[in-house]
């Protein structure tokens, strides 16, 4: 479990707040999503978390500690984090690679009896279990994508933070990222998904907090924050607010400002 | 995988052996045994134990720690051609060495510890100019930080051998490209005493290169603090590094090219590359050693210049593969 009370990040030399009093809480059972612009402060949230960039005022809870008084392999055991950027600087085995994820866990001797049983059962959760054997520089950027989610659930932790789980990945693949994730939260983990793709995280968050330049702009339920009203102005652009036809999530359609025939 | 292992292990074995037994006289390996337990003739037994048995093993540990040392700095830096000679510790320790010869010094032992006291010098400017950079920033600033201090310590030593006789001039020159002609058992015992310090604390951050090799942001997920454990390998690292200079001189190409061989053969989890680069730097070391003083004996070839004749062909075909 997390909690992020007030918390503002400026980044040395910056005029502005990259997070500004930003509070949201990610609570066991419940697939919480952030969205927002790019450079809104998504990512900025979960490098704070990781003790990345300095907290100018507020403090991130974990498990009731502030972030910043537990020493990184315990937060490593508390909350598995997926960052943006990770790849290996020389090739290595997906095996090799998720079992990276039970770093946290080695004891003295450098060793984890139950390395291979996680990571098989990572493996098998993230569907990726055909690329344990594959180097990590022939694998494609979806492949390498649900390898890194895989990583993540090696890290065996109550609580998951993946920062753009679904970049590069096609529309089978991140809808199945997602049901995945929701599964994961009913099974009691928390879990934070740092996303673009609102339509995923309309259907599947429990619930949805929209950053814009850095401050909430707008917290709630999926209906709550798929408004066409909030929307607009968050991301200067045209859109109306459709519903999907199975379940009736609201379901965000982009306009084109210029028409077809324009020119 | 254990095959190659297997042959390594044989391989380096093999060149301990033929490095002991060839010289200008030649020496039984049923004789090498007998004199290392203290039998046989007295003047095979001097040969053996006196010359080239601290040879070989001076090159075996120049290479391991060579080998070590550049696997560490690679991996820590995200950089395949890192390694301890880019990142200013040779020049400090040429410089050090060079201008201990520029003054007078002609004893090899205060030659070593003034190329030991440049080598660690220049690892001290690194980290402060990293420091200044702000070591947050990048494991890229470390490695240009390293580079320019190289190139400041170059044009130190071009300064002080501009108006030097022709003589110290040769001293310094063949000191850079790196000798063990003059390998005593005081030599290996105290490269043995500097390995077997930082070797085991390396060995034991294998866990943390492994996370330094995804990334800062990740290693941190992964519950490593990135800067301090980049800026203890580093430190560590260049220790050991500084420990072979003051030994050998300017052993060059073998902290770049062991660790991608070991790579190579054990894939690019630390524990392994570690261990593996230690014996195929030993085994690479020992054998160009022996090729340095037979193939043109009985004048010896910088074992520098042979280290890399040796391994630019090897290393380019291992570019090959690299897809």
């Amino acid at each position: 479990m997390i909690v992020f009370e007030r918390v503002s990040v400026r980044y040395p030399g910056a005029a502005v707040d990259a997070v500004s009093h930003v509070s949201l809480d990610v609570l066991p059972g419940r697939l919480t999503a952030v969205v927002g612009p790019n450079g809104s402060g998504k990512s900025t949230l979960v490098r704070a978390l990781l003790g990345r960039v300095p907290l100018a005022s507020g403090r991130i809870l974990v498990d009731g500690d502030s972030s910043v008084d537990l020493p990184p392999r315990e937060l490593a055991r508390r909350v598995a984090v997926a960052v943006q950027r990770e790849e290996p600087a020389f090739p290595i085995t997906g095996r090799a690679y998720v079992s990276l994820g039970r770093a946290p866990h080695v004891g003295a001797w450098g060793t984890d009896p139950r390395e291979d049983e996680w990571v098989d059962r990572a493996a098998a959760l993230a569907a990726v279990t055909e690329l344990l054997t594959r180097r990590t520089d022939e694998l494609s950027g979806g492949e390498w994508q649900r390898l890194r989610l895989a990583r993540a659930i090696a890290q065996d932790c109550p609580t998951l933070v993946l920062d753009e789980p679904t970049t590069f990945l096609d529309v089978a693949h991140e809808m199945a990222a997602f049901e995945l994730l929701s599964s994961l939260s009913r099974r009691g983990a928390a879990v934070l998904a740092v996303s673009h793709q609102l339509n995923l995280v309309s259907r599947f968050a429990d619930q949805v907090v929209l950053l814009s330049r850095g401050a909430v702009a707008a917290a709630g339920s999926p209906a709550d924050v798929m408004d066409a009203r909030i929307l607009e102005p968050v991301y200067d652009w045209p859109l109306v607010v459709s519903h999907d036809p199975a379940i009736g999530a609201p379901t965000l359609v982009p306009l084109r400002r210029t028409m077809p025939h324009d020119d | 995988m254990s095959g190659r292992l297997a042959f390594l292990l044989v391989a380096t074995g093999f060149a301990v052996v033929a490095g002991v037994a060839i010289g200008p006289v030649w020496v039984a390996p049923a004789d090498v045994w007998r004199a290392l337990a203290g039998d046989g003739d007295p003047v095979v037994r001097a040969i053996v134990l006196d010359v080239r048995a601290p040879r070989v093993a001076l090159a075996l540990l120049v290479g391991a720690s060579l080998g070590i040392s550049g696997a560490v700095l690679q991996g820590a830096l995200r950089n395949a051609l890192a390694e301890p000679y880019l990142l200013g510790v040779s020049g400090g320790a040429a410089a050090g060495a060079v201008l201990a010869v520029a003054v007078g010094v002609s004893a090899p032992s205060v030659i070593s510890v003034a190329a030991f006291a440049g080598a660690l010098l220049a690892v001290a400017l690194v980290m402060g100019v990293a420091r200044a950079a702000g070591w947050r920033a990048d494991p890229r600033v470390l490695l240009m930080a390293g580079v320019v201090v190289g190139a400041f310590a170059n044009a130190a030593i071009m300064v002080l051998l501009a108006g030097a006789p022709a003589e110290t001039t040769r001293g310094a020159l063949w000191w850079m490209m790196g000798s063990l002609g003059a390998a005593q058992w005081r030599d290996a015992a105290r490269l043995a005493l500097v390995l077997a310090v930082t070797g085991p604390a390396l060995l034991h951050w294998a866990r943390d290169l492994d996370a330094l090799a995804l990334g800062h942001d990740a290693a941190a997920a992964l519950g490593v603090r990135p800067e301090q454990a980049s800026r203890r390998l580093f430190l560590t690292a260049s220790l050991l590094a500084a420990g072979t200079v003051a030994a050998a001189g300017l052993v060059g190409f073998v902290g770049l090219v062991v660790p991608h061989i070991a790579r190579g053969l054990v894939g690019a989890r630390h524990r392994a590359v570690l261990s593996v680069a230690a014996i195929a730097g030993g085994g690479l070391v020992v054998a160009a050693d022996l090729a340095a003083r037979t193939v043109r004996a009985p004048a010896e070839l910088p074992l520098g210049a042979v280290t890399a004749i040796v391994g630019v062909p090897f290393f380019l075909s291992l570019l090959r593969r690299i897809r």
